[in-house]
């Protein structure tokens, strides 16, 4: 911050050290890690998945998962105080009070079985005196303060009752209940949608100016880092890399590794429109509609018939990609798993090079599944543990009615057209890192040498450094194979990469499809606007550090 | 109100089922050799096919299965469970005669295995890989895998004659006449044996689900919460995981009552218990066809009735479960 005189540190990690149990893939989680949180500062620990940034805050709390993972060297202290010096009581009494964590997963931090205002008064139980009356108010008075709505009657909702993003209050009413001296975010808003994660965001700031509390926030979006950061802290394999002012790290990164994860955050700039009003339509959906029906069984009576596609309809043509973005529950994922017939769409025309997918008999649905493939979210649920890369690319070929020795050549070549070694096909899936596994699920999908791919956002269970090489590589075959694209995202920033049009859905309805870099400059619904407003860190762009040969 | 409405509709989803389970047992039995003029003609020592003939008719026999059900079934829907020519009584009175004894035992039974089973569960979870922890896992597994008949036989022959601790068998001492507390305690002393015998394989059942869900729920993220928020171990184990542990195990516990009923009439035959169980197995071999019904009417009913108080109780320890 600018003040004259730096308040005091709150926290101070000096040459921490975290040991793995023998045999992971490093011996350290965190090496001579030295970090500093002050007072009223917000300091990003940014990394990818496995740098050690989780275990970090697990060393401040004292909550690392001993004896396996434990800390072998370096102090941390607290307020002035060596933590390793305190009892595990007096740590306790310091855990939830003076020091607070948000966790990542909204849906599972929440005891499922006690109410929000139990465990929101859990911590003022465990802490105070104070007598129940005093302890409701004030739980009231959190709530009130996170803004849930209704918190009289919030107070004694079970989490399940509640959405994603009221829960993430709920944590953050929990954590600053005591007016902690330094809350530890670990990922706060990563499950949450684009226009929450700005209200989570804007909410922990602003307490942290009412009650001056430092905060670490652990992340690996740098989109938030720009939105939150003071200063930024980079992590990789456990060594700080670089650390600095946030504008100093944003946008003049001296590592290299900092300067290609900047590099890798897709930059709000859309690429220049192609022009495809010469090619043919490859895909049509015409007032496609998708109700899902209420159900009256025992333990679903109270749902209502839900509407999660009215009335869609697109025109996708030979080499375009089309995005479909909106938030949770748009029914984006619904309109892919419509067009390729993973659902029973209720109505509506689906038609691929003329041919009508939605009323087709299983028979010739088998045929077109040839031209029309998927590629899924998680590249580890989606790939059958027990059979290795070779028989999962070659399986869809075969069906066909490939020859096994010519389906399993053409498997290699696959392979190699998605940039992995052909040594990978002998082996399975759990052998391979996120990135390369959806790499194998490109490979899959491209098997049948399908016509139109549909991704279902493909890129969104990787880390960015990751996501930049699949969407480079899926952007490369597009040219090369003349795809189309069914392309669906919740994020913004990797939809203008790829995508020529898009399409932006919000309760079921299309409500403004247009060229990406017209829809980004001008967006007219409301909505659109809204979601446009709500990327984190829109008004930086990230410095083009990149000198790309390709 | 929503809990009325819903019993009354859990009610009526229940009689097709039992009426289902009566005609099903009433065909069943019918396909099985013999019936009782054979069993009574046995105890005779034989008689000519004329008399055969004749009792047969007079016990309705000689009429066609299908016409035996719609008479029996319609007698049922008034609750008339009919005669036992083998006990020359209504079967009503021997079945509630004999109904007290089978829930006793069951009752004790399934409270001893749940409640120790659950808590050697945690105990063995909370201490994971120690010592504590591996006795008490063996000696689930043992309990798991030794048959109750020859726990029971084995327990007779350790703590009734060789050491004289407990009774033989039967659930209270002939010729005795104890009143009041007496007679509570010599009942308790009887069924001591019947009970661990009955009991220890469904403890293991409960012990080996516990450790295994606490386990899984200790790793779960509120957990982490809750002692990021600063709470000691005592609070963990009682607030954030027993309660998220316990619901499985309770799911078990409906699903093995009709179990634990098929338990009873080994233990009640070995212990000779004047239960439900024996008065089953003894009907089988006298082909007391209306006592057998009877008892399996009883039992399908308390079968429903365990099912749906389990699920109130299902829904009442588990938040995200409501009663529609």
């Amino acid at each position: 911050m600018t003040a004259p005189a730096a308040p005091p540190p709150v926290l101070e990690m000096v040459q921490v050290r975290v040991a793995l149990p023998p045999g992971s893939d490093r011996p350290h989680a965190l090496e001579a890690l030295d970090l500093t949180v002050r007072a009223g500062e917000t300091v990003c620990l940014v990394g990818e998945s496995g740098s050690g940034k989780s275990l970090a805050a697990g060393a401040i709390m004292r909550l690392l998962p001993e004896p396996q993972v434990r800390m072998t060297g370096g102090t941390v202290r607290f307020d002035g105080t060596d933590l390793a010096t305190l009892s595990e009581p007096a740590m306790r009494a310091l855990r939830g009070n003076r020091m607070a964590m948000v966790f990542q997963e909204p849906m599972t931090a929440l005891n499922p079985q006690k109410t929000v205002g139990w465990q929101i008064d859990e911590v003022l139980r465990l802490h105070t005196d104070l007598p129940r009356r005093a302890r409701r108010a004030r739980v009231l008075e959190m709530l009130e303060q996170v803004r849930i709505p209704d918190p009289a009657s919030a107070i004694n909702a079970h989490p399940h009752q509640i959405s994603g993003g009221q829960r993430q209050r709920v944590m953050i009413a929990m954590a600053l209940a005591l007016k902690p001296r330094l809350l530890i975010a670990d990922e706060p808003t990563t499950a949450l949608d684009v226009t929450t994660q700005l209200a989570i965001l804007r909410l922990i700031r602003e307490l942290q100016r009412d009650q001056g509390t430092g905060i670490l926030f652990i992340t690996h979006d740098f989109g938030v880092v720009a939105e939150i950061a003071d200063r930024v802290a980079v992590l990789r394999h456990g060594v700080l890399v670089e650390k600095g002012p946030a504008a100093e790290v944003l946008n003049r990164p001296r590592h290299a590794y900092t300067r290609a994860l900047v590099a890798a955050v897709p930059a709000l700039r859309p690429p220049a429109p192609r022009d495809f009003t010469e090619s043919p339509v490859v895909l049509r959906a015409e007032a496609m509609r998708k109700t899902f029906a209420a159900r009256g069984g025992f333990l679903s009576g109270r749902r209502k018939a839900v509407v999660a596609v009215d009335d869609v309809s697109f025109d996708l043509r030979r080499g375009e990609t089309l995005g479909i973005v909106g938030e949770s529950g748009s029914g984006k994922t619904t309109v892919s798993r419509c067009i390729t017939r993973l659902l029973e769409a209720d109505g509506g025309r689906v038609t691929l090079d003329g041919r009508d997918i939605l009323s087709a008999d299983a028979r010739t649905l088998r045929a077109m599944r040839a031209d029309i493939q998927m590629i899924f979210q998680d590249p580890q649920a989606s790939l059958n543990p027990r059979k290795r890369v070779v028989d999962l690319i070659a399986q869809g070929p075969m069906v066909h009615g490939m020859p096994r020795a010519q389906a399993h050549a053409r498997a290699r070549q696959l392979l190699e057209l998605v940039e992995l070694s052909p040594a990978a096909a002998d082996r399975y899936p759990h052998e391979f890192s996120g990135g390369q596994r959806q790499r194998i699920g490109i490979a899959r999908a491209l098997a049948l040498e399908p016509k139109v791919i549909v991704a279902d956002e493909p890129v969104s269970a990787l880390d960015v450094s990751v996501q930049a090489q699949v969407l480079r590589l899926l952007a490369d075959l597009r040219e090369r194979l003349e795809l189309s694209m069914v392309f669906v995202t919740h994020d913004l920033r990797v939809a203008a990469q790829l995508c020529d049009r898009i399409a932006v859905m919000e309760k079921g309805r299309v409500v403004e499809t247009g060229p990406t870099a017209a829809l980004f400059a001008a967006p007219t619904h409301p909505y659109t606007r809204a979601l446009l407003s709500s990327i984190p860190g829109r008004d930086w762009s990230p410095p083009d550090t990149r000198h790309d040969a390709a | 109100m929503t809990i009325l409405l819903y019993a009354i509709r859990r009610l009526v989803q229940a009689v097709p089922v039992v009426l289902l389970i009566m005609v099903g047992t009433f065909l069943l039995l019918h396909l099985a050799p013999g019936d009782i003029v054979d069993a009574l003609v046995g105890d005779m020592g034989g008689a000519d096919a004329a008399y055969i003939a004749r009792l047969r008719a007079e016990y309705g026999l000689d009429e066609p299965v299908w016409v035996q059900l719609w008479i029996y079934m319609g007698k049922l829907l008034t609750f008339d469970f009919g005669w036992s020519f083998v006990h020359e009584q209504p079967v009503s009175v021997i079945l509630f005669d004999r109904l007290g004894t089978t829930l006793l035992l069951m009752i004790t039974s399934l409270s001893f295995a749940f409640s120790i089973g659950v808590a050697l569960g945690a105990i063995a979870a909370r201490r994971a890989y120690s010592l504590t922890d591996n006795i008490i896992s063996t000696l689930g597994l043992i309990f798991y895998a030794t048959p109750s008949f020859f726990l029971g036989l084995m327990f007779i022959v350790l703590f009734s004659v060789k050491l004289g601790w407990f009774p033989v068998g039967g659930v209270q001492t002939i010729g005795s006449f104890y009143t009041g507390w007496d007679r509570v305690i010599d009942i308790a002393r009887h069924l001591v044996l019947p009970t661990a015998s009955l009991s220890l394989i469904f403890l293991a059942f409960y012990l080996r689900l516990m450790r295994a869900t606490v386990l899984e729920v200790a790793e779960l993220d509120f957990v982490r919460t809750a002692r990021a928020k600063g709470a000691a171990e005592g609070r963990l184990m009682i607030h954030h995981i027993m309660r998220n542990a316990l619901l499985p195990v309770v799911t078990l516990f409906g699903l093995q009552f009709s179990t634990l009923l098929g338990g009873a009439v080994v233990v009640e035959t070995i212990f000779s218990l004047p239960g439900l169980g024996q008065l089953a197995y003894q009907a089988v071999t006298q082909r007391d066809m209306n006592v057998l019904m009877g008892i399996v009417f009883l039992s399908s009913i308390l079968v429903v009735v365990v099912n749906f108080l389990v699920d109130l109780l299902y829904a009442r320890i588990d938040a995200r479960i409501e009663l529609t």
